[in-house]
């Protein structure tokens, strides 16, 4: 599989503060990755550095296969961080053609991108009459333009309503699906869990985990249950092995499973042990709760 | 260099503050010297015509006008400042480092922009006090007519070195309006040192201390005319004469601190986390 990015041992120092800790990942071509932690977790510095704004202080990244200039190979990339930057008094078709210009790209793809965002209307509009979302779709219409094989997107539904929220995850979802590499930097989890399939999760600087979303933890599920007898039930729970942690909330128990089983097999043993269940239902835990997880044990 | 001269005149031209401060910084030395050269009758009072004073015979004209033009340089000097203030404060300077612009270019393509304005307002002054002068002078040989064209030389180092100071205050402050006033802030400095080596040693030491300084070394490339034209009128009053001429080495001066502006913007852009 092609590479697109490594970073090795990257750490970065504001004064005493350490942003970025030791951080090593690498970015492979056609997934969509996610970069996932709480504010002020050195997302956007970890971006800032492989896109030539910060400065390291140690360790090293390179683009493609190792032998680009940064230079070189930001103009085969797309980028936007944090809040859209374009010059207020320029058109959104005279803001992408200096862009045109900066990355050496034909002046033809700026039509063909605005219509993808939706924008092609109000190209002769100026940028500071621009709504939020529009600004932040103008931004990826921006990082487009060269055709880029990696699209760094940072918070890119930070501050819009839902309605723009939708729009953007749409949008990522189209770009995806035609086998752009993308890069996902976000602190709203269910975000990260529709649209990545692979996931960075960074706290203070330092790596948790980096792999597949559905792998982040190996866990087998849970179950959601209720029956008329609630002692009987817990006791059988107790007695199987197969059950690991029990939690009892009200009438509905939580049994954790240790080892892999279908609902249906659940149903079926429960009912020859003479147990009738009023409620089941088979969980996974969201991305939420394998995050807190993660973050928690450490 | 035309890709990054290009990029940042669509920067400024699409700008409406500073287009019109642009057109001011070139049209209105422009019409100032046109105004003056042409014969002003005061309501029947008397005539004011410049031209009598000698002040557009050749070769002087060339000092003349590169002198008073140069004032003008302060409406461009806001245009620099502020085409740097503008890209931090839209922090489209961050942007366009990560739409594939490396610092270095950045720098140069402001860079570029202020030779070729510089280029530009130098062409307009020479065209203009050519014309002015063939129409006034009362010597047109060609060895006389272009004796002194060197004033359009120290004037165009002039404004590149005025306008790299002018960058690398606006990289430094990052705000339009801070620089400006750091610009005064030197100026005040440079004769504050004057006075103090002045008071310690004596006045010829401190000022030729002075004349190294980056505000007093662009001022000195072109010396004040109205003594030359005092002398022109009064030839027997020897403590008048003073030098005058457009040295080697006062060029050489300010090209230093044009390198060294251009050079410390790059390595503070280039030290900077953005």
């Amino acid at each position: 599989m092609d590479t697109i990015l490594t970073i090795n041992n990257l750490t970065k120092k504001f004064g005493y503060l350490t942003a970025v800790k030791d951080l090593s990942f690498t970015i492979n071509k056609g997934n969509v990755y996610g970069i996932l932690g709480p504010n002020g977790s050195g997302k956007s510095t970890t971006l800032g550095i492989v896109l030539n704004v910060v400065n390291k202080t140690s360790g090293d990244f390179h683009w493609f296969d190792g032998n680009t200039t940064t230079h070189d190979a930001l103009k085969k990339v797309g980028a936007i961080i944090e809040r859209p930057n374009f010059y207020p008094y320029m058109s959104a078709y005279q803001n992408l053609k200096l862009v045109c210009k900066i990355k050496g790209v034909d002046y033809s793809k700026i039509d063909e991108k605005l219509e993808i965002v939706g924008l092609l209307e109000r190209k002769d509009s100026k940028f500071q009459t621009y709504s939020l979302g529009m600004k932040q779709r103008l931004a990826i219409a921006s990082a487009l333009l060269n055709d880029p094989e990696i699209l760094i997107l940072d918070e890119p539904t930070n501050g819009l309503d839902p309605q723009g929220i939708h729009q953007i995850r749409s949008l990522i979802k189209q770009i995806a699906s035609q086998g752009t590499t993308i890069l996902l930097a976000s602190h709203l989890l269910d975000e990260v869990e529709k649209v990545c399939s692979h996931v960075v999760v960074l706290r203070k600087g330092e790596k948790l985990y980096s792999g597949r979303v559905d792998e982040m933890i190996s866990s087998h599920g849970y179950l959601e249950l209720k029956a008329e007898n609630t002692d009987n039930l817990i006791q059988f729970l107790e007695a199987k092995k197969m059950f690991g942690k029990i939690k009892v909330e009200d009438e509905l128990i939580t049994a954790f499973l240790d080892e892999p089983m279908d609902a249906k097999d659940v149903n079926k043993l429960m009912f020859e042990n003479g147990i009738v269940l009023t409620h089941l239902v088979k969980r996974k835990e969201s991305l939420e709760e394998q995050f807190l997880q993660l973050t928690d044990n450490n | 260099m035309l890709r990054l001269l290009n990029l940042e005149l669509q920067k400024l031209l699409l700008n409406r503050t500073s287009k019109i401060l642009i057109f001011i910084s070139f049209i209105l030395p422009f019409t100032v010297l046109i105004l003056l050269s042409i014969k002003i009758n005061f309501f029947g009072f008397f005539t004011l015509e410049l031209g009598e004073l000698g002040i557009f015979n050749f070769p002087i004209i060339w000092h003349i006008t590169t002198f008073f033009a140069s004032y003008f340089k302060f409406f461009f000097a806001i245009v620099v400042v502020s085409m740097i203030g503008n890209e931090y404060s839209n922090k489209t300077i961050k942007q366009n480092l990560i739409d594939g612009l490396s610092k270095k270019e950045f720098i140069l393509s402001k860079f570029y922009t202020i030779v070729f304005f510089s280029l530009l307002a130098t062409i307009l002054i020479a065209v203009a006090s050519f014309f002015i002068g063939l129409y006034y002078s009362s010597y047109t040989e060609v060895n006389i007519i272009f004796r002194e064209v060197d004033f359009l030389l120290a004037y165009f180092v002039k404004l590149v070195g005025f306008f790299s100071l002018c960058l690398y205050f606006g990289m430094l402050m990052r705000r339009s309006a801070f620089a400006l006033a750091f610009l005064f802030v030197l100026y005040i400095l440079e004769w504050i040192t004057f006075g103090l080596i002045a008071w310690k040693s004596d006045t010829d030491l401190a000022e030729k201390i002075q004349n190294f300084f980056p505000l007093k070394s662009m001022y000195k490339l072109i010396d004040q005319p109205f003594q030359r034209v005092m002398m022109t009128k009064f030839p027997d009053k020897a403590d008048l004469a003073y030098d005058y001429a457009v040295h080697w080495y006062e060029i050489i001066i300010v090209l230093g601190w044009t390198a060294l502006f251009i050079f410390l913007s790059y390595r503070l852009l280039k030290k900077r986390d953005l």
